[in-house]
């Protein structure tokens, strides 16, 4: 096929696709005009009937818990799947040299990571109050250690995450997810369905027991990342050990 | 829709189409990186900051990340 027939088919084919999506978003509903019947439901009765403010935390720990279960396993799966594929036992360490880095990158850096240290802890314990939650303070928590890795180096990033204490920290949070699950169903209800006290709407003991769920996706999703990421920065640092011929 | 949704629309197909085109594999880890910045302020205008808060980290740290180590391990070969 020559370049010009190539494209004009491009050209011919782009052109049907651009008209079929413009046509699908003309005919979108306006935004804040949500045709569907479940958001507007949640919407009115989440609050009441969960003491959360965070009708998103609510819907994902609670209305479909089940299917954040699934979600979790899905990370936990596929971080489990790196590890296998980069932990290598049979490995040397590469002497790696310290970089020299400027004294202002390293203290924005430093303070920085405090920061975000804190602004993903305040983002998972609020995560049912408002916008945030298990996952959002997760990644940010992990992001905090990337930070570490940047400011400093892959020593400093290292020794805040040793691979045995990331790897409990990470399947006590899955673990823990479906032991809540668990607990409901000793209680007599349907897994995960929510049990304990409700407490005061927009107070920190609220929500039943989203708040336990809340901080075992924490656990499970920020150990996964910092996991994720310990692995390719030893790949970065660590080099198979030369085959003896 | 309010021209400050139409506009962020805009930067973010923009910006996809940059992310395409780039050839460079570091420029575009940084291209992607900026690119998800775009769909952060994307999910923010359409009033959704729990995705935005999930999108920074993932979409503009994560990966990019992941992608550098890739590229450097490639090139110390």
């Amino acid at each position: 096929m020559s370049r010009g027939v190539r494209s004009g088919l491009f050209l011919v084919s782009a052109a049907g696709l651009t008209a079929l999506l413009l046509w699908a978003v003309a005919d979108l509903p306006d935004f804040g005009h949500y045709r569907g019947p479940y958001g507007k439901v949640l919407n009115s009765v989440a609050v009441g009937e969960r003491h959360t403010t965070n009708v998103v935390a609510a819907v994902v720990f609670d209305y479909r818990g089940v299917d954040t279960m699934g979600e979790e396993f899905i990370l936990f799966a596929s971080v489990m799947g790196v590890a296998l594929l980069l932990r290598n036992p049979h490995r040397e360490r590469r002497q790696v040299p310290v970089r020299i880095q400027s004294d202002a990158v390293r203290l924005a850096g430093i303070g920085f990571a405090a920061g975000l240290l804190v602004l993903g802890l305040y983002v998972v314990a609020h995560g049912y109050l408002t916008p945030g939650g298990g996952f959002q303070g997760g990644v940010v928590l992990a992001s905090a250690f990337v930070l570490v890795y940047l400011a400093g180096d892959y020593h400093a990033y290292r020794s805040m995450s040793p691979t045995p204490a990331i790897d409990v920290l990470g399947a006590t949070g899955a673990g823990g997810y479906t032991v809540v699950g668990i607990v409901s169903l000793l209680l007599g209800s349907a897994f995960l369905h929510n049990f304990g006290p409700l407490g005061t709407t927009g107070k920190l003991a609220s929500g039943g027991s989203i708040p336990f769920l809340n901080v075992a996706s924490a656990l499970e999703v920020s150990a996964a990342f910092v996991l994720l990421f310990s692995e390719f920065l030893d790949e970065l640092v660590v080099r198979p050990k030369a085959r003896s011929e | 829709m309010i021209p400050l949704q139409a506009a962020i629309i805009g930067l973010v197909a923009a910006g996809a189409l940059a992310v395409v085109l780039t050839r460079d594999l570091v420029r575009l880890t940084m291209a992607s990186s900026l690119y998800a910045l775009l769909l952060v302020v994307l999910f923010l205008v359409f009033q959704a900051p729990d995705v935005a808060l999930s999108e920074l980290v993932v979409g503009a740290v994560g990966f990019p990340l992941v992608i550098v180590v890739a590229v450097v391990l490639e090139r110390g070969k």
